[in-house]
């Protein structure tokens, strides 16, 4: 706990795209679109989330991870079967890319908690498995579980984000929602797990910026047991928002309201109960307020969610085309890929883009 | 009487050119170092009784006079330097105890200066103060692991909370240990700025009732002028185990202190000693501490929040988190360097450790425990200027406290003889002509002046480092590195060194 944690500084590309009637779409769209921002990454790290990609396991979580070495796998797999049903394992199928260089080994399981062991945690499923992964990222060398939902899945690495689609033949897949991040880390990590998305369960989340307030955030979440191995504000991201939306129940607009919070002289302009809410949030999750510039698009199953800081420090434009909604870094990245939108707009600082699934109340 | 063998600390140079003998020296000084010889027909000074409060220096209409250090030295001498000579020369006069006032004046490491902060290139954006809103507006008291809401509103209320606009407070210093005019002054400058102030030990005198919102009240081991009026005056309780300057020991207020108003305040008659007990003789551990937390909280309706200050001590750590589990909701730390009205010498000298590494520890430990964001932490002892508490919230504190840089903006010129009673800047006296040369207006405008002065300088600090909240600086160690200082200190401080 005592420990600092070192981080990485990057700028970055984002883009989004997701059908509200669930039809799926293969992961061409994406790729276009985040190639057109190429300048905007620079060959150190590229990746994908893809929701709606294994129809077929859709109750199993997709268990996503890298080994260094076939010893790595060897340990890590033992404690996977000591603690889940392996329903299926493989390596994931990639592709030979020219300047995919040096890929970890990557493997898949579809898996599900043993349910002794779940019920003898007595934890809920979803703390199961979360715990497990902390465990594995932590603990164990060499093995990094990079993506864990069900019906979805991560797709990462270092490289260009055009070449990362293309190395891990994301053209065969087909998903509602695609989400990708270009990056542009200021040194070199070389390490396929620091690349974006980040997930946890069904949360991905791409991200654009340097959050200032990496420090408080991470040290917050420490005391609740997340674990920032990772090192990138992403990871912290997403972890707040399981914080606050999975573990403390709030609701979107709420989280929304406590990491991207508003001012106090505008909360002083609200109604008295608003006010005592947002003011409590303020108040009690002083140190998930993300502070510093970012954009982001928050992925799950039931649909995404784009978000600036609340000085709208990064630049983010939004898109809707029939069932489609687009987001990206620059309007060129949708227009790339849906050439005519019916309506284009800037969100504002703190205002956040939400696209949910039909029939779906929340995120 | 025996020879004294004392020399005089401080020569007064009178240029006898500028001299006019006004006498404004001679009734400016407390202390008659200045006297008129009726013979002479001119003034004159006595070196000896010059304690270098440079009251008369400003002073003087002809700028006449200086004082510097008497040129007189010892041989040197490795170990026996001229205080330790003169300190056996004072107690083998007069079998006492040495005393002193405000805080300690050895060279001890100050980490504040070993620390450096960071600041927004290229990857992400400063952000500019005069342009962007920059928030400083702190809470400080309990808050719970969760907000919990029921169908979009909030089920729960928020316990008890200090709301501050600057994340600086006035510490305490009591009606007695200084003036009411300082009293009133620390009390105005407190409403202007949207913060607090601190009784100190001594009770609240009743003409500063009405600034009860911005009010801290003290209880301490003597409970002088503590009622239920009292308790309920203020905005929060403040529950006082020691002080960094004098951790482990009591208090003393001479009977002569003790006029009408300190008697009426502090419930004790006049010219009587007030003698604070080392330790509050109803807490001989930490559960009776929650007794008296609790106890507190029944009397205020569990209205205000709880603090408890103690000394920054070894294992301060360990002391933190329990007040934080005997429910305190602000936990107040001050470090050895810290001030006081009097102290004696070699406790204040050598016990206790430095705020800078009690905050790292205490922070740690209570995140260790996962319940740092339970409590609020508030330190003080030796925040000199806005960047010690930049420094000290990216440490991990949620305010500081400031006493001797507040008593320096009224005018105190840190000559260390609080305790004579004789301060000649009005301050730390009750002799009712000194009093009065403080003007509490004045006062609390330049006690104003300086919090505003260094909010602007905080604000100035956090736009450079991308940040806009002053809560994303709380303990936010990264924004912090290191300079000359040793593995071991940086691990306890919990930061990286310059370069790293």
């Amino acid at each position: 706990m005592n420990r600092v944690f070192p981080r990485i500084p990057s700028g970055c590309a984002i883009s989004g795209i997701m059908n509200k009637k669930g039809k799926r779409i293969s992961g061409v769209d994406i790729m276009k679109s985040i190639a057109l921002m190429h300048d905007r990454s620079n060959g150190l790290g590229g990746g994908f989330a893809a929701y709606g990609i294994y129809p077929d396991y859709q109750d199993h979580y997709a268990l996503h991870v890298f080994y260094d070495s076939l010893a790595n796998r060897v340990t890590a797999e033992e404690f996977i079967n000591e603690h889940f049903n392996v329903d299926a394992s493989e390596m994931i199928h990639t592709r030979k890319v020219k300047s995919i260089t040096n890929p970890p080994l990557i493997w898949r399981y579809f898996v599900q908690p043993k349910k002794n062991k779940l019920l003898s945690s007595e934890l809920t499923e979803a703390e199961y498995v979360v715990q497990c992964i902390m465990k594995i990222n932590s603990c164990y060398e060499g093995a990094y579980i990079f993506s864990s939902g069900k019906n979805m899945g991560a797709f990462k690495g270092v490289g260009y984000p055009e070449d990362i689609g293309e190395f891990y033949r994301l053209d065969e897949y087909k998903g509602y929602i695609w989400t990708a991040h270009g990056r542009f880390p200021t040194n070199t990590p070389g390490w396929w797990g620091g690349a974006h998305p980040f997930t946890l369960l069904d949360w991905s989340i791409v991200h654009n910026g340097e959050i200032s307030s990496y420090g408080a955030n991470a040290r917050f979440l420490e005391m609740f047991g997340y674990k920032c191995t990772l090192q990138t504000d992403t990871e912290a991201i997403t972890y707040i928002f399981d914080y606050l939306m999975r573990k403390t129940g709030l609701s979107l607009e709420l989280a929304v309201a406590t990491v991207a919070a508003p001012l106090w002289k505008e909360i002083d302009r609200m109604d008295d109960d608003r006010k005592e809410l947002i003011k409590t949030l303020r108040t009690v999750y002083s140190s998930l307020l993300i502070n510093g510039p970012f954009s982001i698009i928050l992925g799950t199953r039931n649909g995404i969610v784009a978000l600036n800081d609340r000085i709208k420090l990064r630049n983010m434009v939004a898109a809707t085309k029939g069932d489609f909604l687009y987001i990206a870094s620059e309007e060129s990245g949708i227009r790339e890929i849906c050439p005519n939108p019916e309506k284009v707009w800037v969100p504002k600082g703190g205002e956040p883009v939400i696209g949910l699934l039909e029939g779906v109340k929340s995120i | 009487m025996t020879l004294d063998l004392s020399t005089p600390e401080f020569l007064i140079e009178r240029n006898r050119d500028r001299c006019i003998d006004c006498k404004v020296c001679v009734n400016q000084c407390a202390n008659e170092a200045h006297t008129y010889d009726e013979e002479e027909g001119k003034v004159v000074s006595d070196d000896t009784k010059c304690v270098n409060c440079h009251r008369c220096v400003a002073l003087c209409p002809t700028k006449a006079l200086s004082v510097r250090k008497y040129p007189l030295e010892f041989r040197s001498h490795g170990t026996w330097n001229a205080h330790y000579i003169n300190s056996i020369y004072k107690q083998a006069a007069t079998g006492g105890i040495l005393l002193t006032g405000m805080g300690t004046d050895k060279n001890y490491p100050i980490y504040w200066d070993h620390l450096l902060l960071n600041a927004s290139q290229v990857t992400n954006p400063s952000i500019d103060p005069l342009r962007e809103p920059m928030e400083l507006k702190t809470f400080l008291g309990r808050k719970p692991d969760a907000v919990k809401i029921e169908n979009g509103r909030l089920a729960e209320k928020l316990p008890p909370q200090l709301e501050l606009e600057v994340p600086i407070m006035f510490s305490a210093m009591s009606f007695g240990s200084i003036s009411l005019n300082a009293h009133k002054s620390l009390a105005r400058a407190a409403q202007e700025m949207g913060t607090f102030w601190n009784t100190g030990e001594g009770g609240l005198h009743r003409d500063l009732f009405p600034y009860g919102k911005n009010t801290i009240v003290q209880v301490a081991s003597g409970r002088f002028g503590v009622h239920t009026d009292y308790l309920n005056s203020g905005a929060a309780i403040e529950i006082k185990i020691g002080q960094g300057a004098k951790p482990g020991i009591g208090g003393h207020l001479p009977g002569e202190k003790v006029g009408r108003e300190v008697s009426l305040t502090r419930m004790i008659p006049q010219g009587s000693d007030a003698i604070s007990p080392a330790p509050h003789h109803d807490i001989y551990s930490i559960e009776d501490l929650r007794q008296l937390i609790y106890s507190l909280k029944e009397a205020s309706n569990y209205e205000k929040p709880i603090s408890v200050k103690i000394a920054a001590v070894h294992n301060v750590a360990a002391i933190a988190s329990g007040i934080a589990r005997a429910g305190a909701d602000i936990i107040a730390i001050d470090g050895f360097r810290g001030g006081t009205g009097a102290t004696p010498l070699r406790t204040r000298d050598t016990v206790g450790i430095p705020i800078e590494l009690a905050l790292a520890a205490v922070d740690s430990r209570l995140r260790e425990e996962g319940i740092r964001n339970q409590v609020s932490l508030v330190i003080g002892g030796s925040v000199r200027n806005s960047a010690d508490i930049v420094k000290a919230i990216a440490i991990g504190a949620d305010a500081v406290y400031i006493g001797t840089s507040a008593l320096i903006a009224l005018g105190c010129h840190m000559c260390q003889r609080c305790y004579t009673g004789k301060c000649n800047w009005g301050i730390a006296t009750q002799n009712p002509n000194l009093v009065k040369r403080l003007n509490p207006d004045i006062g609390a405008q330049r006690a104003a002046n300086l919090v505003k002065a260094w909010s602007h300088e905080i604000k100035e600090l956090l736009g450079g480092m991308g940040i806009n909240a002053l809560e994303s600086l709380r303990g936010n160690r990264l924004m912090l590195r290191g300079v000359g200082i040793s593995e071991k200190e940086l691990e306890i401080l919990g930061v990286m060194h310059a370069g790293e």
